[in-house]
């Protein structure tokens, strides 16, 4: 397995990350670049998206090549209820996670009669069909999008829990990321995310000492598909809009090379290969107009030779003895 | 709904399944023998409508612009396979998606800086720029019928290639058993670069036929290249004749279903219901076709034999 097979060497770096996490609000505005505090807040979005990606891809050898899908539907039943005047977060959210845990339901369920290449490609056609979906609602904004207004609110017996403000937001994010790490660092020690890791492995002799592994996979594929919901309404209610373009294709591409970056199958992995791919396609992206004539070599150099991820090199180098 | 309005839809139908065998063709190639996912391969189809656009401007002749194109676009395959795909064969699939994804954001820049972010649209030369009319009083566009007749020789052509040449021989061969024919004594390194060579000029024909009607456009590849992996799977991953026929089903049921889903639902939906699922479900209506046909035949309708 690759976690243990790289140990537990990156709990320095995680530490750093965490705590880079936490004070972010505070040190960038110090630092003069305040705009650095969104970013960080896109990074935690997409960290919980890529956790809930590596959940299958990482620990269960699933290589869904579609799960913008559930990032767009969590978005867009937020970005819908708030369309008909509904903001009340109790209901916007959980209706969210249960719309893109039935998706991935429907899909999982058909995907995981397929194996190779045949279900990185059904994945990958579900989620066009909930593209071009996105795309053809007219009354929703089709390739324009639709803005959402206000963010979601949480009264609860005349407390007004508000995420409006930033910063509020940004913890309430960070408070998530934490959870959605610790709820799958549960999963994954649990008899189920053996069985998960397990038919990774062997699938066939797992079914044979009697274990249904369908079943399990079927049901890590719902739960990765919920948290990727989470990171849709947390993107919805951040960027304040929804389009299509938050489901296409290579969103999916995106969020599958922050889990292969960081480290797939470590729990901290996907956190830091979102960080260092967000980061990275902003400093590229700040150097030249043209940044993608660097940064698309730079992700084939890393599938080819950074075997294990950021997770993997960091690890080496953090078991090296001192002084050497 | 008349009849003349069915046809032409129809043979609008014919026209799209005919574009993505073009490039289903060589993506179902390159799959069936050197078991590689290459999403690179709708870059190809825009590089190929680019050089032809560019060559046709220059020469001010559309034929002699496709005819110098062809040979350009096999040797950039070429190339690309030698410099960045060949080490992909060895790896799984999920890491030739994702390097093959990095590919696509190169070579889109690349195009973006060689080109400029605008598209290139070239005119049609005068005998292709009108309609002719067939049987039954149908008026259709000469260019897209064109479009079709070379997508005709072309899927004849291959099959000649593939079951009557020796190189076709050996690409069989090669499907069913690589290290076998590289044991036999054949250069297997030469004949992949062959076959990638092949794929992309088929790819690159696929983009210069459509960049008259649609323009070449960065980008241009992406939307094509789901589609034309729709119908490989479809069809059966390495099976050209699967992917004629998925491709020729992919195009005709997308078109069929964005022309008169709509006026089919109006027989069991209100106005307004059609008005709104119509569209909508006619986009997805591939995809749907896909997932059930995978849900029913997990392994695509025509499986290769022995790969």
């Amino acid at each position: 397995m690759i976690s243990t097979m790289f140990g537990k060497p990156t709990a320095w770096t995680t530490t750093v990350l965490l705590v880079v996490f936490a004070l972010m609000p505070f040190v960038a505005p110090a630092i003069g670049e305040a705009f650095y505090v969104d970013v960080f807040t896109r990074i935690m979005i997409w960290s919980i998206a890529a956790v809930g990606l590596n959940l299958i891809l990482g620990y269960g050898g699933m290589v869904s090549f579609g799960h913008a899908a559930y990032i767009g539907i969590g978005g867009y039943t937020v970005a819908i209820f708030g369309f008909h005047d509904i903001t009340n977060g109790f209901i916007q959210w959980p209706v969210a996670l249960a719309i893109s845990g039935l998706a991935a339901l429907v899909f999982g369920a058909i995907s995981l009669r397929t194996r190779g290449v045949y279900f990185i490609m059904i994945t990958l056609a579900f989620a066009q069909m909930v593209f071009f979906l996105g795309v053809s609602a007219d009354k929703y904004g089709s390739n324009d999008g639709l803005n959402v207004w206000n963010r979601s609110t949480f009264e609860v017996a005349g407390l007004d829990l508000s995420i409006d403000d930033n910063m509020t937001f940004y913890y309430v994010i960070f408070a998530l990321l934490l959870l959605v790490i610790y709820v799958t660092r549960r999963i994954v020690n649990s008899r189920f995310g053996m069985v998960i890791q397990g038919a990774r492995s062997n699938d066939t002799r797992l079914q044979t000492v009697g274990v249904p592994t369908y079943a399990y996979r079927l049901t890590a594929f719902v739960i990765s598909g919920v948290i990727c919901g989470l990171a849709g309404v947390l993107q919805a209610n951040f960027e304040q809009f929804v389009s299509p373009d938050m489901m296409d294709w290579p969103r999916s591409g995106e969020l599958m090379f922050m889990v292969i970056m960081g480290g797939m199958g470590s729990l901290f992995g996907p956190v830091l290969g979102a960080t260092a791919f967000l980061i990275l396609s902003e400093v590229l992206s700040g150097i030249t107009i043209h940044w993608h004539l660097i940064f698309g070599p730079l992700l084939i150099l890393l599938v080819l030779y950074v075997r294990g991820g950021l997770t993997g090199l960091i690890g080496k180098f953090e078991r090296r003895p001192p002084g050497v | 709904m008349d009849l003349t309005f069915f046809a032409e839809q129809l043979l609008n139908g014919v026209q799209l399944g005919i574009l993505l065998f073009l490039l289903a063709a060589g993506l179902t190639l390159v799959f069936g023998i050197m078991d590689l996912v290459n999403l690179a391969h709708g870059s190809i189809y825009m590089v190929g409508a680019f050089i032809a656009a560019t060559l046709t401007l220059w020469t001010d002749s559309f034929i002699i612009g496709l005819l110098l194109a062809l040979p350009l676009t096999l040797a950039f395959g070429m190339v690309l396979e030698i410099v960045a795909l060949r080490t992909l064969y060895a790896r799984g699939h999920m890491d030739q998606v994702l390097a093959t994804f990095g590919l696509i954001l190169f070579l889109n820049e690349l195009v973006r800086v060689i080109w400029g972010p605008a598209g290139l649209a070239i005119p049609l030369p005068a005998f292709l720029d009108g309609s002719i009319s067939l049987p039954l009083g149908i008026v259709y566009p000469t260019y897209r019928m064109f479009i079709i007749l070379i997508g005709i020789a072309v899927a004849v052509g291959l099959y000649w290639l593939v079951a009557k040449t020796r190189l076709g021989m050996l690409i069989r061969a090669g499907a069913s058993n690589r290290t076998m024919v590289g044991a036999l004594g054949v250069n297997v390194r030469l004949l992949f670069t062959a076959v990638f060579g092949l794929g992309a000029m088929l790819a690159g024909l696929g983009g210069m036929l459509i960049a008259p009607i649609n323009q070449a456009q960065i980008g241009m590849g992406e939307d094509i290249l789901i589609l034309a992996f729709v119908v490989i799977v479809i069809g059966g991953i390495g099976s050209i004749r699967g992917a004629f026929i998925a491709a020729l089903l992919a195009g005709v049921i997308d078109t069929m279903g964005r022309a008169f889903l709509d006026v089919a639902l109006l027989t069991f939906l209100q106005a307004n219901a059609a008005e709104t699922a119509g569209p909508a479900l006619s986009s997805m209506l591939i995809y749907i076709l896909m997932a059930a046909i995978l849900f029913f035949r997990p392994q695509g309708l025509f499986p290769p034999r022995g790969g």
